[in-house]
């Protein structure tokens, strides 16, 4: 059960030719798991996450099959995606707090949408209050306009009302990226309470900031330039990673008490390739300082034991 | 070298300015050369704020910022031009710090035009050249470019290019790297601890604690307008003080320990008292909470 | 330089600039070579009245025998000035209120508000009443001048939304800390930025002032002496023309009215989508 992803890819269509954002991608994500989905921009992690819903119209699906608690899912599809979206599938967006309407009290909003789906708001009033009490606010929100809560409520807001039918998929589309340190802790265990009561079963979250997701995530999935470069357990990726990337990667990233003076952090030289025509094989080589021959061939996505596997020459396969 | 005294902002709001919002209440603080002094803030706190009064973006409502002893606010006219000819600011969005119908590399003429005017075409290049240099820029790379065909990264580091062309003795950083990816933000905040090397000082205003707590010798921990907490940085870190401070520390997801589930984030008291400064050590002064 | 290209590529391209631009064009060359060709004194009187188009008289005469092609050509040389100077002044004035209220913000900004929203509501028939009892003899300029003096609010309106907007952002911060002064800093980064707007916004003062003024000439309250093609209107209707079927009287600048100020807001629609590429058809 939980989502298994095969293969998939999906460009953008350009007036200069195709975007290869996502270039055949294959993970499963379990049932009650938080996979997090990391990577820095340009990587296609928010193409990926937009890709399982489908919710945005410039994508071209090419190749590729999702299967969510064993049925095939559409992803192909606009039309056909919408009978699973909101109830099955759900997203909180990016900038979730400018998703709100600003002339609608919340309300309101959370009552009009479950109509558009066909169901009846009254019987689902009771648990809408219970589940905004448990992120911490208070049901008389539902009474007030978006621009009278702060980006954190809102954010919290919107993950209630994304989560209010018990979807299996959920995915988070860098939640917590504009929102102020104290605000992020409290929607990133939001999520992990969803969870854990069971009103969401598989979770993706999709952001660029690694030690949130080693806080929250049991697995993570590190991409870069449209292909997976490693996947594993969140304590793995984060102290014992393997790929070359991601090793540079948290070798980059300022943490509290690493000072300049003591332990100067280092960058990775070069920028990510363009994904209009990308050059065979392996698409780090041109930044990797182990590159060799055997990486103008794309290595494949292998299993190197305890659910860890990565996409590399050297390091595996 | 530049001196906060007291100062405090209060925007009016509503018609004809009826109400009143205070943005900083009463911070005072000193910069010496060749030192990062850290302003950390939540969105609300003030940080920005501060920066542009001191960038004379934001008129002062009471105290004075002085530099090298000179009164900041009062400046006009020339004694401005000159001001800016020693001070100078970058902030977070590089893309809206270009004007997009024009080439980036216009920044540089914007100088050229207002302190450079003698200084013949050759070797205004190679002063351009030199100072893309120290930045790590390529300059066939970055030069006749409009901004939409560079990166954020690029845009930052010809920003502070700008300001070594004017050599500066001090710089405001606001937000300066937030905008920027994990790999191309360590390469920027080297750059500003490079710079540091050479005598400048910077205020580095950020959210970001581990950024602050890399690049800085002392830190300022602000909330809602006011100072809390400040002093040296290793010692505000490591052993902080004020309940906000302490609450901002726990809530900061590592890479190296865990959150403690469950903690009160939204626990302190909404503080609107004045709680003037304590010193609690060496270099090390809380506000009382 | 490839962007200037670019938009010159669009434009010539574009149908309705293309129509608009035409129609325009062919009347301006009319006006300015007009009076030339034409063979009699636009107000001499010596032709025979209400008579037809001939050879003689390309549009026939008028109820006094004056000769309609000259006063029709000298009346379209009116126009187009009362629409430069008009739409001019109303430009100018607007632009520079907007420009100074969106860039100053605080107690300049809600004056010249203030200001704005006075002559908005000023009814302007009525002034132009007082106006026309006090000043007996009148030109087609003071009829510009007066025209842009009263159509200039919308656009100071419109200049400041965007002038404020773009105040906002840093790269006018980046300016200020180059040492430019207001003035500099609103001619060189914030009108450039606005260019295809501040463009289309004369061409609309142009059209309008054209408009206006022929409004007002047909109502008995335009210029005393010259000839203009809302007096033309205005005296064929004053002469019964409509009745005695004078059709060449009144047709002609009823349409050239009509086609000049049509073809200039459709030359506005397509600079939109010349200067707006989300707008053209791909």
């Amino acid at each position: 059960m939980g989502l298994v992803v095969d293969d998939l890819a999906v460009y953008y269509r350009t007036l200069a030719g195709d975007v290869r954002a996502l270039d055949g991608v294959s993970f499963a994500v379990g049932d009650g798991e938080i996979m997090g989905l990391a990577g820095e921009s340009g990587c296609g992690k928010s193409t990926l996450g937009k890709a399982l819903i489908r919710l945005d119209g410039r994508m071209r699906y090419i190749r590729g099959s999702v299967e969510l608690d064993g049925r095939p899912v559409p992803v192909w599809d606009d039309l056909a995606m919408n009978a699973l979206r909101f109830g099955e599938i759900s997203i909180v967006p990016q900038y979730a707090m400018s998703a709100l309407n600003p002339t609608r009290k919340i309300g309101m909003m959370v009552d009009e949408l479950l109509h558009s789906r066909g169901i009846d708001p009254k019987p689902l009033h009771a648990e809408l209050f219970r589940r905004l009490e448990l992120v911490g606010l208070d049901p008389h929100v539902l009474g007030m306009y978006p621009i009278e809560l702060s980006g954190g409520m809102k954010q919290r807001a919107v993950m209630v009302i994304s989560t209010l039918l018990d979807p299996s998929l959920l995915i988070a589309d860098e939640i917590t990226s504009a929102l102020d340190v104290s605000n992020q802790k409290a929607v990133a265990e939001a999520l992990v309470e969803f969870r854990d009561r069971g009103f969401v079963k598989s979770t993706i979250m999709v952001t660029h900031d690694l030690s949130v997701l080693y806080q929250v995530a049991d697995t993570i999935l590190v991409m870069y330039a449209g292909r997976l470069a490693e996947k594993g357990p969140a304590e793995t990726i984060i102290h014992a990673p393997r790929h070359p990337y991601t090793k540079l990667l948290i070798g980059a990233l300022p943490e509290v008490g690493i000072r300049y003076g003591e332990h100067k952090l280092v960058s990775i030289p070069g920028r990510p390739p363009s994904l209009l025509e990308p050059a065979e094989g392996c698409r780090f080589r041109e930044r990797c300082p182990f590159a060799s021959g055997r990486c103008v061939k794309q290595p494949p996505f292998c299993d190197v034991g305890d659910g860890h596997a990565l996409a590399c020459w050297r390091e595996a396969a | 070298m530049l001196a906060v005294d007291h100062v405090s902002k209060t925007y009016r709001i509503g018609t004809f300015g009826g109400t009143s919002l205070p943005a900083v209440r009463d911070v005072s603080f000193e910069v010496a050369p060749g030192e990062v002094l850290s302003l950390i803030g939540e969105s609300g706190s003030g940080k920005s704020t501060i920066g542009k009064m001191i960038l004379r973006l934001s008129p002062i409502t009471s105290g004075t910022i002085s530099f090298d002893g000179a009164d900041v606010g009062g400046l006009h006219g020339r004694a401005l031009k000159s001001y800016y000819r020693r001070v100078q600011g970058v902030f977070q969005d590089p893309f809206s710090s270009y004007n997009p119908i024009f080439k980036a590399d216009r920044v540089f003429g914007l100088l050229r035009d207002s302190y450079f005017g003698g200084v013949p075409d050759g070797e205004w290049r190679a002063r351009v050249e030199e100072a893309l240099a120290s930045v790590s820029l390529e300059p066939d790379q970055v030069l006749g470019k409009y901004p939409h065909q560079l990166s954020g990264g690029q845009l930052q580091r010809m920003l502070i290019a700008r300001a070594l062309l004017l050599e500066i003795d001090f710089l405001v950083a606001d937000e300066m790297i937030s905008m920027l990816d994990a790999s191309t933000r360590i390469d920027v905040l080297n750059l500003l601890g490079d710079l540091k090397a050479r005598g400048l000082g910077i205020l580095f205003i950020t959210h970001d604690l581990s950024l602050g707590n890399y690049i800085s010798e002392r830190t300022i921990i602000l909330r809602r307008g006011r100072i809390v907490e400040m002093g040296a940085t290793g010692r505000v870190f490591g052993s902080p003080q004020h309940p906000y401070t302490q609450m901002l520390l726990a809530s900061v997801p590592r890479l190296h320990s865990r959150w403690e589930r469950g903690a009160a984030a939204e626990a302190l008291a909404d503080d609107e008292a004045e709680t003037p400064l304590v010193q609690v050590a060496d270099d090390h002064y809380v506000a009382a909470a | 330089m490839k962007q200037k290209h670019e938009v010159l590529y669009f434009a010539l391209r574009n149908r309705k600039l293309q129509v608009g631009g035409s129609i325009v064009l062919f009347f301006l060359v009319l006006a300015l070579l007009g009076p030339a060709l034409a063979q009699h004194a636009p107000l001499a009187y010596g032709g025979p009245p209400n008579h037809g188009p001939d050879v003689h008289y390309w549009f026939g005469t008028t109820a006094f025998g004056q000769d309609v092609f000259s006063q029709f050509v000298e009346g379209l040389r009116a126009g187009f000035l009362v629409g430069l100077l008009g739409g001019g002044i109303a430009a100018v004035v607007g632009m520079s209120i907007g420009f100074t209220a969106g860039y100053r913000g605080g107690w300049i900004d809600e004056l010249l508000n203030m200001l704005t929203n006075v002559v908005l509501v000023i009814p302007t028939f009525a002034v132009l009443l007082i106006v026309a009892a006090y000043l007996t003899v009148r030109s087609v300029p003071i009829e510009a001048v007066f025209i842009g003096l009263t159509s200039w609010p919308w656009v100071a309106r419109a200049v400041r939304a965007q002038t404020l907007s773009l105040t906002s952002r840093e790269f006018i911060d980046m300016a200020r800390m180059s040492g430019r002064g207001a003035a500099k800093i609103i001619a060189t980064e914030i009108a450039p930025n606005m260019s295809s707007y501040l463009f289309m916004t004369f061409i609309l003062l142009f059209g309008g002032s054209i408009l206006a003024a022929a409004t007002l000439d047909f109502i008995g309250l335009g210029p005393t002496n010259g000839i203009s093609l809302g007096l033309m209107m205005n005296f064929s209707v004053l002469n019964a023309a409509l009745q005695l079927g004078l059709w060449w009287w009144f047709v002609p600048p009823g349409l050239a009215i009509m086609l000049i100020v049509g073809g200039l807001y459709v030359m506005n629609v397509g600079l939109d989508e010349v200067f707006n590429p989300k707008l053209r058809e791909m």
